[in-house]
Formats: C-alpha cells, sequence, structure tokens
C-alpha cells in the first residue's frame, strides 16, 4: 500500500526519469544478448568458409581458425580437379529439388484446393483421411520395405522425390490460405460454366502465388537439404545427392584417418582432408546462403500463417 | 444409395483431384500401417512380410529385455523434454528482446543471423560440429591447449553430449522458434502497451505483466504440440551429430536411431518394427492425452 502511494507521490519528471534509466538498462541488456546470440549463430559458418580457405597444413597444427590466417586456394583447387562426381551430384540435387518442388506443389494446392471447397460433402473426412497419418504410423520398417521391396524404388531419383512430396502440415496451410479466397469468386465462375479443375487451374492457382511462394521455399529446402532418403535408398554413386555425397565424403575422410591412426601411421596425410571436407561444405551449402537474404521473408510469412492455423 | 451416386457425379471432379494424394497416403502411410504384423514376426527376405513366420512376442521381448527399450525410451523423452524448455525460454527470451529493443536494420540484421541456422542440412551441422569438437584440432581443444589446458576427447566421452545435443537444438531452432513468438508478440495490442506506460509501468514491468501474460496461450499450444511429439527422436541431429559411434550409445541413442540401426545395420528387421510400433503407439497415447489437455484449456485450439 505504502509503495504505491509513493509512487503517486513522486513527481511526473521523477518519474519519467527512472522509466528512462530502466530503458537504458534493458536496451543495453538487449543490444548484448541478441548480438551475441547472433554471432554464435554466424561464427560456425565464418569458421567453415575460413577453413576451406585455409592451407592444410596450418589447420592441422593450428586447428580450425575463424580467420584464415594462412590463405590457399588449394582445397577447392583439389576438390575441383576431377569435378564428375560433385558436378554429377549438384545436377541430381537440382533435378530433385526442382521437380520434387513443382509436383509437391501442384498435389498440394490441388489437394488443398478440394478440402477447401465448402460444398463439397466429404471435405472433413478427406481432411482426417490425410490427417490421421501425422497422429499413427507403421514406423520405420513397413514403410521402408513397401517403397523398397512392393514399389521397387531402391536406386532410382523417385526414391529420392516421392517420399517428400506431400506433407499435411503444407496441405493444412494451404487450406487454410484458400478459404481466406472468398466464395464468390467459385460461385460466379461456376455460374459462367467453368469446370472444377479449371476454377482451381485459372482461378484459384492464380489468386494463392503468396502462399505457393512459401510453400514451395519450404519443399526446396527440404529438398536441397535431403540425405536421409539418399542414405536409405541409394547406393549407386550416379543418384547422390550433394548432402549426401558430402555424409559420405565427411564419413570416409574420418574412416581413412582413423585406419591410418590404427595401422600405427603418422597422421600427415598428403591429402588435405580438413580443408577438403570444408570445401565440400561450402559447395553443398553456398546456393542457399546465396538465396537466403532473398527468399528470408517468405519463410517468416509462412511460419506466421502456419502459426495462426496449425 | 441413390444420394451417394449422385454425389459421387457431383464431385467427381472434385474426387479426381483428390486421388494422387489419396493413393499417397494409402501406399506410403496406409499400407505400412498394415506392417506392423512384422513386428509380430521373424522377418526372412524371402518371404516377405506376408510369407514370414509369426514369432509372437519374441522380438518385443527381446527388445524390452536387453534394456534398450528403456535406455532409448528414456533417452528420447529426457532429451525432448530439455528441448522442450530450454529451446522455448530461448526463443521467448530472444523475441521479446528483438520486439523491443534496436530500430529497423539491427533488428532484420539480428533476425537473419538467428534464423540462419535453420536452414543448413545436418549433415552440414554435422560437419561443423566436429570441426569445432574434434580431438586433435578442434578449436574448442585448441583453445583449450592454447589456455595450456588438457584437451578434452569429446567424441569418446558419453558425458558431455547431453549438454551439446541440447546446445545445437537451441542453435539450429532459434530462428523458426523466435520468429513464431515474434509475430505473436507483434499482434499484441498495442493499446495494452500505452496503458501500461500511462500507469507508470517501467519497460520490465510492462514486458512481466503485459507481454508474458499474453503470450501464455501461444506458449502453452506450442509447448503442448512439442510433448505431443516427446516420443519422436529428430533422427537427422542424433545421426549426424553421434553417427555410428557406439561409444556415445549410452547417452544418445534415441529411438530413431536405434530403430534405424537395427534395420540397417544389425538387420534385424523383426526387432526394429517392433520398436517402430512401441514408438508409434507411445506416441499416439501421448497427442491423445495432449489434445485432450488441449480441448480443457482452450476448445479452439486443439488439433482434433
Amino acid at each position: 500500500m505504502s509503495t504505491t502511494e509513493l509512487s503517486v507521490n513522486k513527481s511526473f519528471s521523477e518519474r519519467s526519469r527512472i522509466r528512462k534509466t530502466d530503458r537504458m538498462i534493458f536496451s543495453a541488456i538487449g543490444y548484448v544478448s541478441l548480438t551475441i546470440m547472433a554471432l554464435l549463430c554466424l561464427l560456425p559458418f565464418l569458421l567453415v568458409v575460413s577453413s576451406s580457405l585455409t592451407n592444410e597444413d596450418t589447420i592441422l597444427t593450428k586447428g580450425y581458425q575463424f580467420l584464415p590466417i594462412d590463405f590457399s586456394m588449394e582445397s577447392f583447387k583439389i576438390l575441383f580437379k576431377y569435378p564428375g562426381e560433385i558436378v554429377h551430384a549438384y545436377m541430381v540435387t537440382i533435378g530433385v529439388t526442382v521437380a520434387g518442388t513443382l509436383l509437391g506443389l501442384f498435389l498440394t494446392s490441388m489437394t488443398s484446393y478440394a478440402l477447401s471447397r465448402k460444398d463439397f460433402k466429404w471435405r472433413n473426412k478427406f481432411s482426417f483421411f490425410f490427417f490421421f497419418t501425422t497422429l499413427f504410423s507403421g514406423g520405420l520398417v513397413p514403410w521402408y520395405l513397401m517403397i523398397v521391396n512392393y514399389l521397387h524404388m531402391k536406386n532410382t531419383l523417385l526414391a529420392l522425390i516421392i517420399p517428400m512430396v506431400l506433407n499435411v502440415f503444407y496441405i493444412i496451410v494451404m487450406k487454410s490460405f484458400l478459404s481466406s479466397i472468398p466464395e464468390a469468386i467459385v460461385e460466379s465462375a461456376k455460374i459462367d460454366g467453368a469446370g472444377d479443375f479449371r476454377i482451381y487451374y485459372q482461378l484459384i492457382l492464380p489468386l494463392s502465388k503468396p502462399a505457393l511462394a512459401t510453400i514451395g521455399l519450404f519443399l526446396a529446402l527440404a529438398y536441397w537439404n535431403d540425405w536421409y532418403n539418399a542414405l536409405l535408398f541409394v547406393s549407386d554413386d550416379k543418384l547422390m545427392p550433394l548432402q549426401y555425397y558430402l555424409y559420405k565424403m565427411l564419413g570416409n575422410m574420418d574412416g581413412m584417418r582413423k585406419a591410418m591412426m590404427g595401422a600405427g601411421a603418422v597422421v600427415t596425410t598428403p591429402l588435405p582432408s580438413e580443408g577438403l571436407k570444408m570445401a565440400m561444405t561450402v559447395v553443398a551449402t553456398g546456393p542457399i546462403l546465396l538465396a537466403y537474404p532473398f527468399v528470408q521473408r517468405y519463410f517468416v510469412q509462412g511460419l506466421t500463417i502456419g502459426a495462426v492455423k496449425g | 444409395m441413390i444420394t451417394f451416386w449422385n454425389d459421387l457425379k457431383k464431385y467427381k471432379v472434385l474426387l479426381l483431384m483428390l486421388t494422387p494424394a489419396v493413393i499417397f497416403y494409402i501406399l506410403f502411410a496406409y499400407l505400412p500401417m498394415g506392417g506392423i504384423v512384422l513386428a509380430f514376426k521373424h522377418f526372412d527376405y524371402a518371404g516377405g512380410i506376408f510369407g514370414s513366420p509369426w514369432n509372437g512376442f519374441d522380438n518385443f521381448r527381446f527388445f524390452f529385455d536387453s534394456g534398450d527399450a528403456f535406455r532409448v525410451t528414456r533417452n528420447t523423452a529426457l532429451y525432448n523434454i530439455a528441448f522442450i524448455i530450454i529451446n522455448n525460454l530461448l526463443q521467448i527470451f530472444a523475441a521479446i528482446l528483438l520486439f523491443e529493443v534496436g530500430g529497423k536494420w539491427f533488428r532484420k540484421i539480428i533476425q537473419s543471423s538467428l534464423f540462419l541456422p535453420y536452414f543448413i542440412s545436418w549433415v552440414v551441422v554435422g560437419a561443423i560440429a566436429y570441426n569445432l569438437l574434434n580431438y586433435d584440432i578442434g578449436t574448442v581443444n585448441m583453445v583449450l591447449r592454447g589456455l595450456g589446458m588438457e584437451a578434452i576427447d569429446i567424441y569418446n566421452t558419453p558425458a558431455y553430449w547431453p549438454y551439446l545435443l541440447v546446445l545445437v537444438s537451441a542453435w539450429k531452432g532459434l530462428g523458426y522458434g523466435t520468429v513464431m513468438y515474434l509475430a505473436a508478440i507483434t499482434g499484441i495490442d498495442t493499446e495494452m502497451y500505452e496503458a501500461a506506460e500511462i500507469d507508470g509501468a517501467n519497460i520490465f514491468q510492462r514486458i512481466l505483466k503485459v507481454t508474458l501474460p499474453n503470450l501464455y496461450p501461444t506458449v502453452i499450444i506450442l509447448v503442448l504440440l512439442a510433448v505431443g511429439n516427446i516420443f519422436r527422436g529428430d533422427f537427422g541431429m542424433f545421426y549426424n551429430m553421434v553417427g555410428n559411434n557406439g561409444l556415445l550409445f549410452s547417452s544418445t541413442d534415441v529411438i530413431d536411431t536405434f530403430v534405424f540401426r537395427s534395420m540397417m545395420t544389425s538387420n534385424d528387421m523383426g526387432m526394429a518394427a517392433a520398436a517402430g510400433v512401441f514408438q508409434s503407439v507411445l506416441g499416439f497415447v501421448t497427442i491423445m492425452a495432449v489434445n485432450y489437455a488441449v480441448r480443457r484449456y482452450d476448445k479452439d485450439r486443439a488439433l482434433f
């Protein structure tokens, strides 16, 4: 009680002065914490880039550095000496990403459109049919056997595209976006004699560009970063996507080093394996980092749509 | 019946449009659910799912008696609980600061930086972690040696890994969650802030009395949804951080990595299937319980 009286009795200027110091303390905490967090998020990337540009001997004696103290393009030169495999992995990743994203967008939007039609009697039944798959599953083994033994997708590009092409979460996000398009548009088109597919294709798709952009980017990111399907379904070197190629390379060199150490050899590998790994990491991540500043806002948009109705 | 045929005709285009997705989920979700029978069979490749002989509960018995079931389930749940608590606290902290502090450019740069780790694959995260942590030339050990201290063999010491994995999870998820919470904070009615200002609240009071209570529903929902998935391990993270390094399994093995290894490495399809079914059932029960809780809390926010 007395504190309340006290604060009431304080003069206005005094109060605002206190508020100003509070604000200053808070801002100081805020700037410092945010800057530290941002640096912690960025520095590992700097470490990778700088290691890829550092002379191998320096890495082995001084460790990975945040700034290249002994600048060398050696790792990249060796990496691209026989570029066949990398270029191939790039082509696989680009092909899978483009095909998967386009097919995914088409199927997601078409499915969501049918589910969003309020005059469609069975839409809730179908929604539940899709949604239930997020609640319960048969587990990894039956899913794996389905793809390998029954659909015979092992060592095909389809195994990298099809399993990820639809995602219930994207269907829900797209559906809630489509529900915001006024029904009158569909009604008037119907009166003009347009069929359901034509309404979807010529009317709804152009109107859903923002949602398509967002979901498309999420799909593209998932395909670009996918290594899991390759780990499960691909043993043919020709079908290795970029991330899996990187994964293999990290593992193999580690194995090589360990094998050599086990054999009693001194680890002065002639191959710049550490720098090479980092160069490969840069090559595999580069396009994402380059596109990042331009596409980030669509992801933010997507999260915000998803947050409203997840 | 006649109405059914009429409806079928009326909706035939819409039904056709749904067909690819329906086939997809039949093939990749519903038919594999039937594959659950595999958990009660001794799988051999010649017999396939249906031709293999039954072995009752042997797969489950083996999974539980070996102690693996307890270990991986405990790890999965404990890791997820730690992730939920720490990630959400950090994300809320960052979102509030980002909302209150700085100009347009500062915010933009910070948000972009925080969000960046979300965009790289777990393979790359694994590579970065190896850079930082490996014994011979990892940055951490180089710094320790530089300070005259003993280097630590992180990849051979299970005790460090719970902290490391929590850190990595926080690092990768910080931006995503911050953006979510920032959106929720931005949605708070500005009149409430103005009222608090007029009442003489300082910034700490304002955050405590206005921002946090308004954020509360979002937090509850996001946390409950995460709790619903508490028995699902993030395979990509665990597999790329730990790999097949058996020395670390005591503190890092989760259900998903265990199932994967049983299937791909030891080729024990039956037990892998049993562990998968165990996880699915546990997950299903948890989600139903959580959804019931959400329904009681706020009907509109319930999943179903």
